[in-house]
């Protein structure tokens, strides 16, 4: 059974949509559990993107890519966050952030506009099958700045930075489709390392500060009252 | 060959030194693995200047005249910060602590000898997020309250520059090379396909990888991080990220220059000065306002890097020979200003510039360290940096680059008249007085020598340049253009 490439392009699109629908709504979330659930949410349309693209493009490091990010991004980084961060951190419901929710919404808005401008001048060398890919993952990357300077706490800060390199990678899939093996495999165990060290620095930080509130962190400035 | 070895050696000591085999294993694996990796870097750089290709797997790893720089100048700092860690971490209580410095210390000088080794640059990529990634921990060593903000502003700062870069180096490989195309991607092929690489995305490649890895290398405005992680990180640590590990990054800006320059349609010389000139001005006057004497050098690392890139914008055979000669002359000046300043911290146990006065009467050693230092890294004559220096304002002259030029020397006579102002005070003043009188401290031997060995080098490069290190530098410099 041969699925066609237009058909390709649609479901493609429909995993980029939502991949940018859960970008969204990490940046809206108040919760810390919401927060992990939908990082798990844009890792899935993450993938499902690039097993669309591989199959679309007949690339199978891409597919390889897919199913070893399939493993690492939902499944195993996630536990490992868990296993490194305590519960009670997880328990938290209200996160502390510098905007507001409908302010956060508008701010993703205008951010998403902005990429889909920028993303003229990025090429694309998955045709017309990638072509959504490269503003979405551009969208994606840009919120999960956003998400970074306005959250307070440790862990939503560190899913933030996966919600940045999986907007990059979104948008890489797309723009570099033919991406040697070697170094597409670097980008997932990377993340796993990322995950790794600053789990282990939240950790730590809980421990000897007694919070993870990183946003309220103000000691080391220059000044006579220092 | 060679670079295997080079490669191999540092994880095996990291192996080593994680094993709980006694105290005293791990830091005299650390130190002689380094060494060795010193020597060997030191082997293939005479090979490359004796005109000899010096690669491992070809179009992966191999290394040419700018990448040997950055090679032997991991090599050098390496040992004399493991020498330097000897005396300064056997203050630390428990072994196993030791053991994860040592073991962290070595996969660290592991990730930066990947950069410059690397020729296919996404690969160069993952080689630079190893080094901000293996370096997190080594900036919370002292597990205080600072020292964990200090980590977790540099990590999350940092890895988010990477992720930024990722995007551009995906582009600048989309650009480079057409599907289906079997062609090694290397750094030279770039130059080689720059000409027929839209020039629109070869400019947003640049700037998103400028600004990634500007964060990692401490350009203004991204370096808000760097004075926290340079200062709160233990001494040794403090070496490596101001002396070599900022470099390492700027280099994979350099890298791309020649990349620009060959496309013949961006002027990327412009940009390079003008961000380079914006942080070493910045900088420049961050460096007045300082209160603690660990951040006035991370500070003076802003300004380095910014005097580097201004300098590569400048362009010509001079102005490339000045910034390779700049970044040579800021890491060895910069690793000895912090073993220098973590001599006084030890003497002294403040890092306040307020709290320090006599440094030269209540410890001659570390006083004069931070004085010598100091000086060195001001840019006064005849030392190391001055000749640097010097040499890339003349070039700005030659090159007809007047209103640059003449920032650039009013910032670095501003950042010379800061460093002095603060040391001046911290070494001569009366020193304050503390009822029961200062309490003399027994420096560490290591911590001693290691001043003497580094010191070597910035004194011997302001009179004498030894010819195979010229050549060296000639050929790193070539490396910058096109």
């Amino acid at each position: 059974m041969t699925i066609s490439y237009a058909l390709l392009t649609s479901l493609n699109g429909l995993a980029v949509g939502l991949f940018l629908m859960s970008s969204f709504a990490l940046a809206a979330t108040r919760q810390m559990q919401g927060c992990q659930r939908f990082y798990i949410a844009q890792s899935i349309c993450l993938v499902t993107s690039a097993f669309f693209l591989g199959l679309g493009l007949h690339s199978s490091d891409l597919l390889a890519v897919a199913a070893l990010d399939a493993i690492m991004k939902p499944i195993v980084i996630p536990l490992l966050l868990r296993r490194m961060v305590p519960e009670a951190i997880f328990r938290r419901r209200e996160i502390d952030q510098v905007l507001n929710i409908p302010s956060s919404l508008l701010i993703a808005l205008a951010l998403t506009l902005f990429a889909f401008f920028l993303s003229g001048y990025l090429p694309r060398a998955a045709g017309s099958l990638g072509r959504i890919n490269v503003p979405s993952g551009l969208a994606g990357l840009f919120i999960g700045v956003y998400a970074l300077t306005v959250r307070r706490e440790a862990v939503p800060q560190l899913i933030a930075i996966f919600c940045i390199e999986n907007g990059a990678l979104l948008c890489g899939f797309s723009i570099a489709p033919t991406l040697p093996l070697v170094a597409e495999m670097a980008f997932p165990f990377d993340i796993l390392i990322i995950a790794l060290v600053i789990g282990i620095l939240t950790r730590m930080t809980h421990e000897r500060v007694g919070t993870t509130q990183v946003g309220s962190f103000a000691t080391l400035r220059e000044g006579p009252g220092k | 060959m060679i670079l295997f070895w080079i490669l191999g050696l540092p994880l095996s000591a990291a192996l080593v030194s994680a094993l709980p085999l006694g105290r005293r294993v791990a830091p005299l694996v650390t130190l002689a693995s380094c060494v060795a990796v010193l020597a060997l870097t030191v082997m293939a750089a005479l090979r490359l200047v004796a005109g000899e290709a010096v690669t491992a797997i070809s179009n992966w790893i191999a290394i040419d005249g700018l990448s040997a720089l950055v090679l032997l100048l991991v090599g050098t700092v390496g040992s004399t910060a493991a020498l330097f860690s000897w005396g300064y971490i056997a203050r630390e209580e428990s072994s196993r602590h030791q053991r994860r410095y040592y073991a962290n210390y070595n996969l660290f000088v592991f990730a930066m000898l990947t950069v410059p080794m690397l020729a296919e640059p996404n690969l160069v990529w993952t080689g630079v997020e190893l080094t901000t990634i293996l370096s997190v921990y080594l900036v919370a060593f002292e597990n205080t309250n600072e020292a964990l903000e200090a980590a977790w502003k540099y990590s999350i700062l940092t890895i988010m520059g990477g992720a930024i870069a990722l995007l551009g180096f995906l582009a600048l490989y989309a650009g480079s090379v057409s599907p289906g195309e079997e062609v090694p991607y290397t750094w030279h092929s770039l130059i080689v396909s720059a000409p027929n690489v839209s020039p629109g995305v070869l400019e947003t490649a640049f700037a998103l990888i400028l600004v990634g890895f500007g964060a990692k290398a401490g350009l203004v405005p991204l370096h808000t991080w760097l004075p926290d992680a340079h200062s709160q990180a233990p001494t040794p640590i403090c070496a490596l990220l101001s002396g070599i590990k900022t470099t390492v990054i700027l280099y994979v800006i350099l890298r791309l220059i020649p990349v620009l320059d060959a496309s013949g349609k961006i002027d990327v010389d412009d940009w390079a000065m003008v961000v380079g000139l914006f942080s070493a001005g910045i900088a420049a006057f961050l460096i007045i306002q300082v209160t603690d004497y660990k951040r006035l050098f991370a500070f003076s690392t802003v300004e380095h890097m910014g005097v580097i890139l201004a300098a590569a914008g400048i362009g010509g055979a001079a102005g490339h020979y000045g910034a390779v000669y700049q970044i040579l002359n800021h890491t060895l000046t910069k690793s000895f200003c912090f073993f220098a300043a973590g001599t006084a911290l030890l003497a002294v146990d403040t890092r306040q510039i307020a709290d320090v006065r006599g440094l030269i009467r209540t410890s001659p050693a570390a006083g004069a360290a931070l004085l010598f230092g100091g000086i060195a890294i001001a840019g006064a004559p005849p030392l190391a940096v001055f000749l640097s220096e010097f040499s890339i304002l003349r070039s700005g002259i030659s090159e007809q680059h007047y209103l640059a030029t003449a920032l650039l020397a009013g910032f670095v006579v501003v950042a010379f008249f800061g460093i002095l102002y603060h040391l001046n005070r911290m070494v001569f003043g009366r020193p304050l007085s503390v009822p029961e009188g200062p309490v003399p401290v027994r420096l560490p031997a290591s911590c001693l020598l290691t001043l003497v060995i580094a010191a070597a080098p910035i004194i011997i490069l302001g009179f004498y340049m030894p010819e195979p290190l010229h050549q060296l530098l000639q050929l790193a410099a070539g490396g910058l253009s096109r």
